[in-house]
């Protein structure tokens, strides 16, 4: 038992999806995850593992079938008002500029429009958009809209910020840069992180902790890794480092065969 | 994109197809051009079909003396009262239903059977209801109108994306502050891509009223022409009405370039 009070506790987590035809289907069983705050955790495993619908559960999108789900202590009930979103896919509102997009959490808030509007360039200007705030979702390229779905989580100073394989779209070079700017965001101003990643490089590079998921379904914890690099780190020279080697050659024995059992329930599908 | 010059040529050709047809009516209808091709008299060309200078001549007389003015004006008015009013009550029945599972549940096969209801035969009905006046003619307008931009909100509403309104609930929005920065919005592309069909049939809605019984409007003129057997007002009374469409039409246009600057269009490159 840690003294400090975690983050966020997702507590002997449950999720079972039932189909309009009664066919069930439990994604995530008897999963256990903690953070810290200031804890940077990473949460791999196979295509299909469940490493959403935790996250789903952790924001209050989605009602864990069992167990509970504790934010700084207190129990989850609804929208997880301390945590801000991530999302895989396109999450910006299309018909609201780069800007207004960014001010939108702060409007929601009820701080008025211009002052959202000049935190917004502020924002935008953290994450090197300066002079795109105009523009609409359309005329951006995938990585500046990820910088400023970014903006938008990070404009609220969430306490937990939870990112569903965030960069998984863009290219290799645009991904380090985003990875990069997330960890010199993230260090100034620690904030408790779970990142759900396929991809075990991103993880270590990015993290304090690793945690393992088992291929679906019924998905749950099978191994927690501590990532002892020195920060700050450049996610692409750390990825030369021995020690990293070493992390990612231990995390990956664990992960082989889930990855496989993955791919073969693939092949049956 | 076409290049400009192809573009002239383009408009240079579209001129010259309506010259050609003009010419044609013109030589075919004229009584003393061509000697009778079908019809056993020289003049029952032009009895049936008009011929275009008189045409034109009947649209100048109207204009120039300012006849037409006052018809046109309750003719638009009407369209435009029709057009206002069916979108408001599409918008927000759209809405609402989408939103309402349950009520929306309890309604589809009414909103099913009003809209294949062939509605323009409810003209005689709203005659008596609201009178020979414009109020019957809105009414008709607003049934044919209403349906397209009820159906286009209602499925803009279902098609918005699950992440973009999950997005904006963790962001904060209530959900009042969602119906007006998410569903709205949203819905509103989908109104727009259908007010080209909606000006369209609330302007067929003014003027079929009008048809069937009215003192005024452009609908009205035609009616009169018809009863007097002068085809040349008739066709005049037409072109005034495709004219004044297209019109509408190009307007609809306008401000749905101002209005939806944030969809993409195709052939826009633009990145950066």
């Amino acid at each position: 038992m840690s003294a400090v009070v975690p983050a966020l506790a997702l507590e002997d987590i449950s999720v079972t999806f039932v189909s309009p035809d009664g066919g069930r289907y439990t994604a995530v069983r008897d999963t256990t995850l903690e953070v810290e705050p200031g804890e940077f955790v990473s949460v791999v495993g196979p295509t299909g593992c469940g490493k959403s619908t935790l996250l789903n559960v952790a924001v209050g999108l989605l009602q864990p079938s069992a167990g509970s789900v504790r934010v700084f202590g207190e129990p989850l009930a609804g929208l997880n008002a301390k945590a801000g979103y991530l999302f895989q896919t396109e999450a910006l509102m299309p018909w609201r500029t780069a800007r207004a997009n960014v001010a939108a959490g702060l409007e929601f808030r009820g701080i008025a429009h211009a002052e959202a509007l000049r935190r917004a360039d502020d924002w935008l200007q953290r994450v090197g958009l300066r002079g795109f705030g105009a523009r609409y979702p359309h005329q951006l390229s995938g990585g500046m809209r990820k910088r400023v779905a970014l903006a938008q989580t990070l404009i609220l100073d969430p306490q937990i910020i939870l990112m569903d394989e965030p960069f998984s779209a863009l290219d290799i070079q645009t991904r380090q840069l985003m990875e990069n700017q997330l960890l010199e965001l993230w260090s100034a101003n620690r904030k408790s992180v779970i990142f759900i990643t396929h991809d075990l490089e991103e993880a270590i590079s990015l993290s304090d902790r690793v945690v393992v998921l088992a291929a679906g379904p019924a998905s749950h914890p099978i191994g927690e890794f501590a990532i002892d690099l020195p920060r700050p780190r450049d996610v692409a020279e750390i990825r030369l480092t021995p020690r990293f080697i070493e992390l990612h050659t231990l995390i990956w024995h664990a992960m082989k065969q889930e990855v496989l059992k993955s791919y073969a329930q693939q092949q049956l599908h | 994109m076409p290049s400009n010059s192809s573009t002239r040529a383009l408009r240079l050709w579209q001129i010259g197809l309506l010259l050609a047809l003009l010419g044609f009516w013109y030589v075919a209808t004229s009584p003393t051009l061509l000697p009778p091709l079908y019809f056993d008299d020289p003049n029952k060309a032009a009895f049936f079909f008009g011929e275009p200078l008189k045409v034109f001549e009947r649209m100048w007389d109207w204009f120039a003396s300012g006849t037409i003015y006052a018809h046109l004006w309750v003719t638009l008015l009407e369209t435009l009262l029709a057009f206002v009013l069916g979108t408001a009550l599409g918008l927000a029945m759209g809405l609402w239903l989408a939103l309402a599972p349950t009520a929306s549940a309890l309604l589809d096969p009414y909103i099913k059977a009003l809209n294949s209801m062939p509605r323009v035969i409810l003209a005689p009905i709203f005659a008596v209801w609201f009178g020979l006046d414009i109020g019957s003619k809105v009414a008709l307008g607003v049934t044919l109108v209403f349906f397209i931009v009820f159906f286009n909100v209602y499925q803009g509403v279902r098609e918005v994306s699950f992440t973009v309104v999950a997005n904006a609930r963790i962001l904060g929005a209530s959900e009042r502050q969602l119906l007006r920065h998410v569903y709205v919005p949203s819905a509103m592309s989908w109104v727009f891509a259908s007010l080209h069909n909606s000006v369209g049939l609330a302007f067929v809605g003014a003027v079929v009223g009008e048809y069937l019984g009215s003192s005024r409007g452009v609908g009205y003129l035609i009616l009169q022409a018809e009863g007097t057997f002068d085809i040349n007002a008739v066709f005049a009374g037409i072109v005034v009405l495709t004219a004044f469409a297209l019109l509408l039409d190009w307007l609809v246009t306008l401000a749905e370039r101002r209005l939806l600057v944030w969809q993409p269009r195709g052939g826009e490159t633009e990145k950066i």
